[in-house]
């Protein structure tokens, strides 16, 4: 009787104890916050941000370390990740090769369907970018005419065979029917400033990435692969508008390695809520144009992550794997 | 001009405020303490120390973080020095020289030099950055990756000079280093490479740390306990005012690799992506091949010790040029301040100098500050860095061992960094007891990848044509200088020895 009593109060001990110990959960050591990106590209800016933001804040006991990966067009990210699986101190900021380039490099071993999903941040856009210098190129009209006489001299830069714009630029192939020279940075910084030197006829970059040399009147932006005009350039029309069927967007979301256990899990996504529920991030969300209304999460994200995976095999498949991988 | 001595003097009178002036001394104290750990370097500094920023005004804030940079590039030559394990990766082209003056009895002369030509290399550094920053930056847009190719060409360039008379064995060793820095992902294609046994932890990499600390500390462990059989007791020096005027004096004989290596540091610091650990290898090649004396290099020249010294204070100036006028940042360190300033609510790009003068100024009039702080902290604490030499061998031995250990498992966190970096150690060893030169393979590793990305995408760009590297005018230059420093010290010894032929007959 006395076993009995004691046994049904501990139980009730654990019962009461378990949810205090599962909110109790926080690093106990730094955390490294992986970009499957280069410095100075849209995914780095947006890390380092959220970075600052957490530290301004005080959000977490131990410090999140900024670290880039950016070898293979993020499979270096990727790998990384897979192989920290069950870790609770490792996070990673993504991007759409997220889900190209598992894709496109199948012995790299890697489902980010097994990754743990944590939060989209939010959902960020592209546009044609070229140098203010290009007084030929006025609009896309020009701008297609101008390539198609060039051929394959005219170079796009871009952030490597397999990352978003890579497919972007397959997919303009596709719809302008002519060929580009294709040429990997290694990030979306360095695609910007090669663009600004001349070193490349044209890119297609996020916002941010531009933003600063497109207000110092360095480049210019002639079309924007969204469904309506972003408020930040109510002057650039969007390819639908112009008749041409493409719009694609990138998503910015938060994962873990795969196994994370689940009070890391709801830490962390607790964490991100309030990041971007931030006056500062949802500043910067309406001027670098990306649209941050809800913060996806938990089964959502991962029904969302399993959605874009198919979307992408669909598209890849459509424009083929090689005119991505320049192959 | 006016326009520039008017900003800079309001960027002084800022500097010289309160706050702003203990910032810079709090900060050059904290860099050269995450400096001098192995595995601790500027980034990691930079990186843990963010958040007290924010306490601050966002000037106040990066004079911090700035010093605390500038601090770290002088911090990793006292281990180097001091201990033969490179602080910082930025330090390990000190070790060459810095090493052999400590086992003789010369550290402190060394570590004298280190902070002289680290002074004049911020110094030189801050003044081209004051006169020429908008230009410079318009230049550095000419770089693409033609350029950066002829210029990682003249890097390799140097090494020949680097490995002593053995141009063979040397260039054996720059392979050598070029196949571990092919190791993990192809850069274009994406695809694993060089995946040696298939062992997946391969894929990450092999970093240059691991590499630069197994050879250097390790390497050099196992040589030393083999050639003294333990009972070596460092030279301890006594300090004296009359010794420390004497070293402050040698600077005549190391004051011309200092201007080149200030000047060549700025210059690679401001190219995007390339940054100080290449500009500070590269000065030392240079030094070496253009000095009178190029066998004592290596083997404790004190212009060896100030080359990288100048070269690697200057880079980091050099490097926060992009990042202020073009959001770019030239080095690791300088991509978390550019986060820094994001979070401050600045906007770092072409327009940064014209919207927030007072921030650009200041920081600027701070650099000149921060330059005479780390120099004034570091002579007064040579006396202190010192007496870690007056330790006997057997006891820093261990020390030294558990650093090299820790040093690597606190960059990587894998302990299979920590073995690779065991067996490089070993092999470094082996190397050295069959005269190899092991510096070149280290300096390939680092250049290596920066080389292989921007030849690939010279190639695609000109769809494979090879003339497009003498098509372009910067990128032909660089690649004439580059065969002329290749065959210079070929010549020179076919000329000696046509001499000696002579004088014989």
């Amino acid at each position: 009787m006395k076993l009995w009593k004691t046994l049904t109060m501990s139980a009730a001990a654990l019962a009461v104890m378990t949810p205090a110990a599962m909110a109790e959960w926080q690093p106990r050591k730094p955390v490294e916050f992986i970009i499957m990106a280069g410095t100075g590209g849209g995914a780095d800016q947006i890390a380092r941000l959220l970075q600052g933001l957490i530290e301004k804040h005080d959000l977490s006991p131990r410090p999140f370390i900024p670290i880039n990966k950016p070898g293979g067009s993020g499979a270096e990210a990727l790998r990384y990740l897979q192989d920290k699986a069950g870790d609770d101190h490792t996070v990673m900021m993504t991007l759409n090769s997220f889900y190209t380039t598992p894709i496109i490099q199948e012995d790299l071993g890697v489902d980010v369907t097994q990754f743990t999903p944590i939060g989209l941040m939010a959902m960020d856009t592209f546009l044609l970018w070229v140098n203010s210098d290009r007084d030929d190129i006025t609009d896309l009209d020009s701008y297609v005419s101008t390539v198609k006489e060039a051929g394959l001299d005219w170079k796009v830069g871009g952030t490597g065979s397999g990352q978003e714009d890579s497919v972007l630029t397959a997919m303009m192939e596709a719809a302008f029917d002519y060929e580009v020279t294709y040429i990997p940075f290694p990030g979306g910084g360095t695609v910007a400033k090669n663009l600004v030197g001349n070193q490349i006829d044209s890119t297609v970059n996020n916002p941010a990435e531009q933003m600063e040399f497109w207000r110092a009147g360095n480049t210019k932006p002639l079309v924007q692969f969204t469904a309506e005009r972003m408020p930040a350039f109510p002057d650039v029309p969007t390819a639908k508008e112009l008749d041409v069927d493409i719009e694609y967007y990138m998503q910015r979301s938060v994962n873990g390695p795969p196994g994370m256990s689940p009070e890391a899990v709801e830490w962390y996504t607790n964490l991100f809520q309030t990041l971007f529920d931030s006056e500062e991030w949802q500043e910067f969300c309406k001027s670098d144009g990306l649209t941050c209304e809800t913060m996806m999460k938990g089964e959502e994200l991962a029904e969302f992550h399993a959605t874009q995976k198919d979307a992408h095999v669909a598209l890849i498949e459509q424009v083929g794997a090689d005119a991505i991988t320049g192959e | 001009m006016e326009t520039i001595l008017v900003s800079l003097g309001s960027g002084l009178l800022q500097a010289f405020e309160p706050l702003n002036l203990f910032m810079i001394f709090a900060g050059c104290l904290a860099g050269l303490f995450v400096g001098c750990m192995p595995g601790l370097g500027s980034v990691n500094g930079v990186a843990i120390l963010l958040p007290v920023t924010f306490l601050v005004p966002p000037t106040a804030a990066i004079i911090f973080l700035a010093a605390l940079y500038y601090g770290a590039m002088y911090g990793g030559a006292i281990s180097s020095i001091t201990l033969g394990i490179p602080g910082a990766s930025t330090a390990v082209a000190t070790v060459f020289d810095g090493r052999p003056m400590a086992q003789a009895g010369k550290a402190d002369q060394a570590l004298m030099a280190a902070a002289i030509a680290s002074f004049i290399g911020g110094t030189v550094s801050i003044i081209l950055f004051t006169l020429f920053a908008p230009p410079l930056a318009a230049f550095a847009l000419k770089f693409g990756p033609q350029e950066e190719f002829a210029l990682m060409l003249l890097a390799f360039a140097t090494f020949v000079g680097l490995g002593g008379d053995d141009i063979p064995k040397t260039i054996f060793s720059i392979l050598l280093g070029l196949v571990l820095a092919a190791v993990g992902f192809d850069i274009i294609s994406g695809q694993p490479r060089m995946i040696f046994f298939d062992m997946v932890e391969f894929q990450r990499g092999i970093g240059f740390l691991v590499l630069a600390i197994g050879v250097y500390g390790v390497g050099e462990m196992l040589w030393t306990l083999e050639s003294t059989a333990g009972k070596v007791q460092m030279h301890s020096v006594k300090i004296t005012v009359s010794r420390m005027k004497q070293n402050l004096l040698q600077v005549k004989e190391y004051i011309n690799s200092t201007w080149v290596g200030s000047v060549l540091g700025f210059f690679v610091g401001t190219l995007p992506a390339a940054g100080a650990t290449p500009a500070s290898l590269m000065s030392y090649g240079l030094s070496k091949t253009f000095s009178k004396d190029p066998d004592s290099f290596g083997k404790g020249n004190v212009s060896g010790v100030a080359a990288p010294e100048a070269a690697n204070n200057a880079a980091s100036t050099g490097s926060m040029l992009p990042m202020i006028t073009l959001g770019i940042p030239g080095s690791p360190t300088t991509a978390i301040l550019l986060g820094g300033m994001i979070i401050w609510g600045l906007r770092p790009g072409p327009l940064l100098f014209t919207e927030s003068p007072d921030f650009v100024w200041g920081l600027i009039g701070s650099m000149y500050v921060a330059n005479f702080a780390t120099v004034i902290l570091n002579i007064a604490l040579i006396p202190v860095f010192i007496r870690v030499l007056a330790m006997p061998f057997t006891l820093l031995t261990p020390i030294i061992f558990t650093l090299c250990v820790l040093g690597v498992f606190a960059t990587t966190d894998r302990m299979f960094d920590t073995w690779i970096m065991l067996i490089i150690g070993v092999a470094a060893y082996l190397l050295r007891k069959l005269n190899y030169p092991v510096a070149p393979a280290v300096l390939a590793i680092v250049l290596g990848p920066l080389a292989e990305r921007s030849m690939r995408q010279s190639l695609i760009s000109s769809q494979g044509d090879p003339m497009t590297f003498l098509e372009r005018p910067i990128s032909l230059v660089c690649i004439l200088i580059a065969v002329a420093l290749v065959s210079y010290p070929m010549v020179a010894k076919f000329l000696k020895r046509n001499k000696a032929v002579e004088a014989a007959e």
